[in-house]
């Protein structure tokens, strides 16, 4: 493995991905609860959003296999670290899983998979309202559980940055690499 | 590693707890978890439920109804409002559904006034076409949110809701003149169905046209009386249709609407007037009668807006409300599949 830090490909897919599946989760939330125009409008852009993220969490996936991640510090309690691998398993799954689900159901619904600049795209399940069912339920609970991740994702990156000062967060920072921090603060 | 004082960390954790609380109520707010006043395609779809509550397993409305299969031969004559394949010369397999306006599967025919036809159309570039239209000539109301209106003043216990609700929405008579006054039929053949909503034509050209479509029976038109209706039986329109399709295949026109410039798209309460642009686009064929239970119309949802290549959405509101509705609508039948009667209900002493 590298340094202390992600690669600046790795570290641009993580904060591009952080945009997108943000924006995803609100839009979807979204347009669930509303019957006005900016509906149809939402659920094109939370379909198109959907397939961005899958292939770029696949990329992200190759990259992170082709490259690793940096250590976590070795004053890390045995129960963060624990928590911490969960997590990011549980986030790739979810980033990979739910554009999955969402193109599953459509599909099983027998809805035209159209996206933003009608894009078509094939239906991956033959109708099935069994099938619809599960998949969307599935879709459906786990959008709460991913921004629940997500949430504790950010509580945890948000500790190491201001009370753990760890460099855990630095690793992953948007900004560039910076010449070695300050020694007092 | 820099230490931090005790303020510090207090502050950081306070810091952390506040931006995912602030984060947790954003996502509720923009689920409209805080907003109980939001019409929401729950709400909406809820507000269409009869009394005793919704037939589990069934569409929420137009809940009564029977398959078709056919095609719709197109005469190319559209093509000059709409780049879609489905206008240019050509017979396009069709799959459709004749309904009731009744969110009750087992109402009788003579009970319910609207009849309505979801319609899909596909062609060999992949499109599809859905649409679900009504034999009104116009929407009881101007918007979805006067529509929820509505549905709340029907499901009322105040007797004087319906005309309160018609009192402050005079749009609400030309629809009320046509429930009262048109006559009925015995025949789903004899309906005329229409879009009603007006959506955006667009051709190769790129030219763009608001338009409104009808299918206009050929079958010739009886008038019945209501009662007549009711003696022919609770479920004389689906036996009838499947005898004359099984007999011969039926026709209906479709009629495109071309709006003036200048006139309204946004309200489909209001028809445009009579002296409008029309294009004979070609001629939906009926050839096959299937039951429900067991037909190919039962799992797919009519939404408007899935549209070809050619046609979209216009800023008449319906068509998103719909599909909002509709989608809410499907979500919850097809997780209710154990419910819905797959087979002939026996009615109790009935033989079967």
């Amino acid at each position: 493995m590298n340094g202390d830090r992600f690669t600046p490909l790795q570290r641009l897919l993580h904060w591009v991905m952080a945009l997108c599946i943000l924006s995803m989760l609100f839009i979807g939330v979204g347009f669930a609860s509303t019957v006005t125009p900016k509906y149809l409008p939402l659920v094109a852009t939370h379909k198109t959003l959907g397939i961005a993220i899958l292939v770029l969490a696949l990329i992200r996936l190759a990259v992170r296999i082709r490259y690793g991640a940096p250590a976590l510090p070795a004053s890390l309690p045995e129960p963060m670290r624990l928590a911490a691998q969960l997590s990011h398993y549980a986030l790739y799954a979810l980033m990979i899983g739910m554009p999955l689900l969402g193109w599953g159901m459509m599909s099983a619904a027998d809805y035209p998979v159209v996206l933003l600049g009608n894009i078509r795209l094939p239906r991956i399940l033959p109708l099935n309202d069994t099938l619809h069912s599960v998949l969307w339920d599935a879709h459906y609970y786990l959008a709460f559980a991913f921004y629940a991740v997500i949430l504790m994702h950010i509580a945890a990156a948000l500790f190491h940055a201001l009370v753990l000062r760890d460099g855990v967060f630095q690793s992953m920072a948007p900004e560039p690499a910076r010449t070695k921090v300050a020694a007092a603060e | 590693m820099n230490r931090l004082s005790m303020k510090g960390m207090l502050g950081s954790f306070a810091l952390i707890g506040a931006v995912v609380a602030v984060s947790a109520g954003a996502f509720a707010y923009t689920a409209g978890w805080l907003s109980p006043n939001r019409l929401t395609p729950a709400k909406l779809v809820a507000a269409l439920a009869p009394p005793g509550g919704p037939a589990l397993g069934h569409r929420r409305n137009h809940a009564k109804g029977i398959c078709f299969t056919g095609e719709f031969d197109a005469n190319s004559n559209g093509v000059e409002l709409s780049r879609a394949q489905v206008f240019t010369r050509g017979q396009y397999p069709v799959l459709g559904r004749f309904n009731l306006g009744t969110a009750d599967p087992d109402a009788p025919d003579s009970t319910v006034r609207i009849r309505g036809m979801g319609l899909q159309i596909t062609t060999p570039d992949g499109d599809v076409w859905r649409s679900a239209m009504i034999d009104a000539p116009v929407f009881p109301v101007s918007t979805p949110e006067e529509f929820y209106g509505l549905l709340k003043a029907l499901g009322s216990k105040d007797p004087d809701a319906v005309t309160n609700f018609a009192a402050a929405h005079p749009e609400f008579a030309t629809f009320g003149g046509w429930a009262g006054k048109a006559p009925w039929t015995a025949s789903y053949a004899e309906e005329p169905f229409n879009s009603l909503d007006a959506f955006t034509f667009t051709n190769a050209a790129g030219a763009e046209h608001a338009v409104r479509w009808s299918l206009l029976p050929q079958a010739q038109v009886i008038p019945i009386t209501q009662s007549d209706l009711a003696r022919l039986g609770p479920n004389y329109l689906e036996q009838e249709i499947a005898e004359r399709v099984a007999k011969a295949p039926q026709r209906w026109t479709m009629v495109l609407t071309v709006a003036d410039p200048g006139d309204q798209t946004s309200d489909p309460s209001k028809a445009w007037p009579t002296n409008r642009r029309t294009v004979t686009a070609g001629t939906l064929v009926v050839q096959r009668i299937e039951q429900e239970r067991d037909g190919p119309c039962r799992d797919i949802n009519f939404d408007p807006t899935i549209l070809p290549r050619g046609i979209s959405v216009s800023d008449d509101p319906f068509p998103a409300a719909r599909s909002a509705a509709y989608a809410r609508s499907y979500n919850l039948r097809t997780a209710e599949a154990s419910d819905y009667p797959y087979h002939v209900k026996t009615a109790s002493g009935a033989q079967q």
